[in-house]
């Protein structure tokens, strides 16, 4: 379990004078769920993005999934999952369509399809559903379809955008749960979320602060280091100091 | 990559559109409805305009003209009416004109000079409170009366390809230099700003499909229900409102095929300005449809305006689409006449869809 799926070293992203992401360096091996904590404005879409293959990073080096974020930007996205806040599977489309399609954005054939999608359908006892619209169901439904269906290509990293905004309580336990099966399975999970109770369910977690990492350590460690006694505490701790917000 | 993910995109665009029904139907009712309002409803063509005629004297070569006008379908014969009468008919609007004989009009006819009656004969008076139809009654009436002893006029007027003047085939071009624009630009630029707004786009673009994929894909539907409404447009005027095409279908088809492609690529170019749906709508109905209403031709004449707008009317795409179909439908030349046309057009396309694809991937950085 101690193969390096995310490496970054030095990331840097500049907009004109702006430096969005300063220098940032870690590591993620495989299997982890790594949680990517910072308040708005502290530069973690951007480095999101930058691991994602959308942006290209001004300096530093990174890799993800063993590709170069500089220049294989295009292999990464063959190899990573990606869910976001916004709701992103289709609403006018029904649940076995929208598995159907992201089955062929990513190349897998037909009788691979079939298979996953059943997989995937009963995983979420959700084999009854393949004929309704994504649209009638509930919301905390949809979270676990949608990710379900950033996993269908077996990436190996998976990255969650605050995947549980909006989502009650039981459902987000719900949720994590499915997080936990499948981190288990071998498949890395990248998550930024605003919830602090979700930073303690994760192996390790790192705290950015005005476009740098202030703090990198599994839960536990960081609580003892701030004298803390939740993740909520060092958070505010560490993010005291903030000079940029929105 | 293969094209097993550019298909799945295309059913799923597909998909989209079906389930979308109301936006489907208005956009196949929209084309029909304009077809038919401006065919029909909205003419300055003349029909059926009420004409009384004044004869002192009812002479033969009087009935005879009366004779021809009141068997022509564009008028009906109200019947003969004294010379005091002419103002209350035309008020009251019983009468759209009244044709005056001269009290000599036989002998005036008959002793004309080489061919020219050596005064004015017959004086038209015309209800002139809508200008259109004033204009081309008189015209027609003119045509109608005379047409036969047309030696014996001053001068002489020939109404060439569009004789009857009727307003549906200037409007026909128009319309479809309008409703395409309307169905391609304005659907998929709602369409690719739609999933920006709602989230569905990051999604896409953290996929290994390459975004020019996304976009054709995105197309692909738009291009084929416009193919759709096209063929249902020419039905149309070829059946229904006559219109004669005597260009062939096949060049004015082939050129409609390069319009559509171009208000596609239009409407891509709308999708990368537009951050919200409301305002791709904005863009593509008042932005597009102002130009396309005024400086294309379709309603005013390029040459009635003001040579600033005469200008800017070369940038306008509807303005050389409208100008070849006319051509096409009615004088009859073919595809290759209106080379120039089709030049202009292509290079537009061209043009838009590289900008907007440039545009669309900078966007992405």
């Amino acid at each position: 379990m101690n193969e390096v799926v995310i490496s970054v070293r030095n990331l840097t992203k500049c907009f004109g004078n702006f430096t969005a992401v300063n220098n940032i360096s870690f590591d993620v091996l495989r299997g982890e769920i790594f949680g990517f904590l910072g308040a708005n404005g502290a530069g973690k879409t951007t480095a999101m993005r930058m691991l994602c293959g959308l942006s290209f990073p001004t300096s530093g080096s990174g890799s993800v999934a063993g590709f170069d974020v500089m220049k294989e930007g295009e292999q990464i996205k063959q190899h990573i999952g990606y869910m976001s806040q916004r709701f992103s599977l289709y609403n006018d489309l029904t649940v076995g369509e929208n598995i159907q399609l992201f089955a062929g954005i990513y190349n897998l054939s037909k009788a691979q399809t079939e298979q996953r999608s059943c997989q995937l359908l009963e995983r979420l006892n959700f084999s009854s559903e393949r004929n309704t619209l994504v649209g009638a169901l509930p919301l905390g439904w949809k979270q676990k379809l949608s990710f379900a269906i950033a996993n269908i290509h077996e990436p190996k990293v998976v990255f969650l955008d605050e995947p549980t905004g909006g989502v009650d309580p039981l459902t987000r336990r719900q949720f994590w749960e499915l997080i936990y099966e499948t981190a288990e399975k071998g498949t890395t999970i990248f998550v930024t979320t605003h919830y602090m109770d979700e930073a303690e369910y994760c192996s390790r977690v790192s705290i950015m602060v005005d476009g740098e990492v202030r703090a990198l350590d599994t839960p536990r460690n960081l609580k003892r280091e701030f004298a803390a006694e939740s993740m909520d505490e060092v958070f505010r701790v560490i993010a005291r100091g903030a000079k940029r917000c929105d | 990559m293969g094209f097993s993910n550019f298909f799945a995109f295309v059913k799923k665009e597909s998909l989209h559109i079906i389930r979308d029904t109301r936006t489907m139907l208005i956009v196949m009712c929209i084309p029909i409805l304009l077809m038919v309002l401006f065919g029909f409803a909205i003419s300055t063509e003349v029909n059926n305009v009420n004409v009384a005629v004044v004869a002192p004297n009812r002479t033969d070569g009087v009935e005879e003209a009366v004779d021809k006008m009141a068997r022509n379908n564009y008028f009906s014969f109200i019947g003969y009416i004294d010379n005091s009468e002419i103002d209350k008919y035309l008020r009251s609007g019983k009468v759209g004109a009244v044709v005056v004989f001269d009290k000599d009009f036989d002998r005036y006819l008959a002793h004309s000079l080489n061919g020219i009656p050596v005064k004015p004969i017959i004086q038209i008076i015309v209800d002139a409170s809508n200008v259109n139809t004033a204009g081309s009654a008189t015209l027609y009436l003119q045509n109608v009366l005379l047409d036969k002893a047309s030696q014996q006029m001053l001068f002489e007027t020939r109404l060439l390809f569009n004789p009857q003047m009727k307003s549906a085939y200037n409007f026909v071009p128009g319309i479809m230099g309008l409703v395409f624009i309307l169905v391609c630009a304005m659907m998929t630029s709602v369409s690719i700003v739609r999933e920006k707004e709602v989230g569905t786009m990051e999604v896409l673009l953290v996929s290994p499909v390459r975004p020019f994929k996304i976009i054709f894909a995105k197309m692909i539907p738009y291009f084929l229900i416009s193919c759709i409404v096209l063929i249902l447009i020419l039905l149309l005027a070829r059946y229904l409102l006559d219109v004669p095409m005597s260009g062939g279908v096949g060049g004015i088809f082939l050129l409609s095929l390069l319009y559509l492609v171009l208000s596609l690529s239009l409407g891509l170019l709308i999708s990368t300005i537009a951050e919200t749906q409301v305002a791709a709508l904005l863009i593509s109905a008042m932005v597009m449809m102002m130009p396309i209403l005024m400086l294309s031709g379709m309603l005013f004449p390029i040459e009635n305006l003001p040579t600033f707008f005469q200008v800017v009317s070369n940038i306008v795409p509807a303005r050389w689409y409208i100008d070849a179909i006319r051509k096409m439908m009615i004088q009859g030349l073919s595809l290759l006449d209106v080379w120039k046309n089709c030049l202009i057009l292509a290079g537009m396309t061209l043009m838009l869809i590289v900008v907007s694809l440039k545009k669309f991937n900078d966007k992405l950085e």
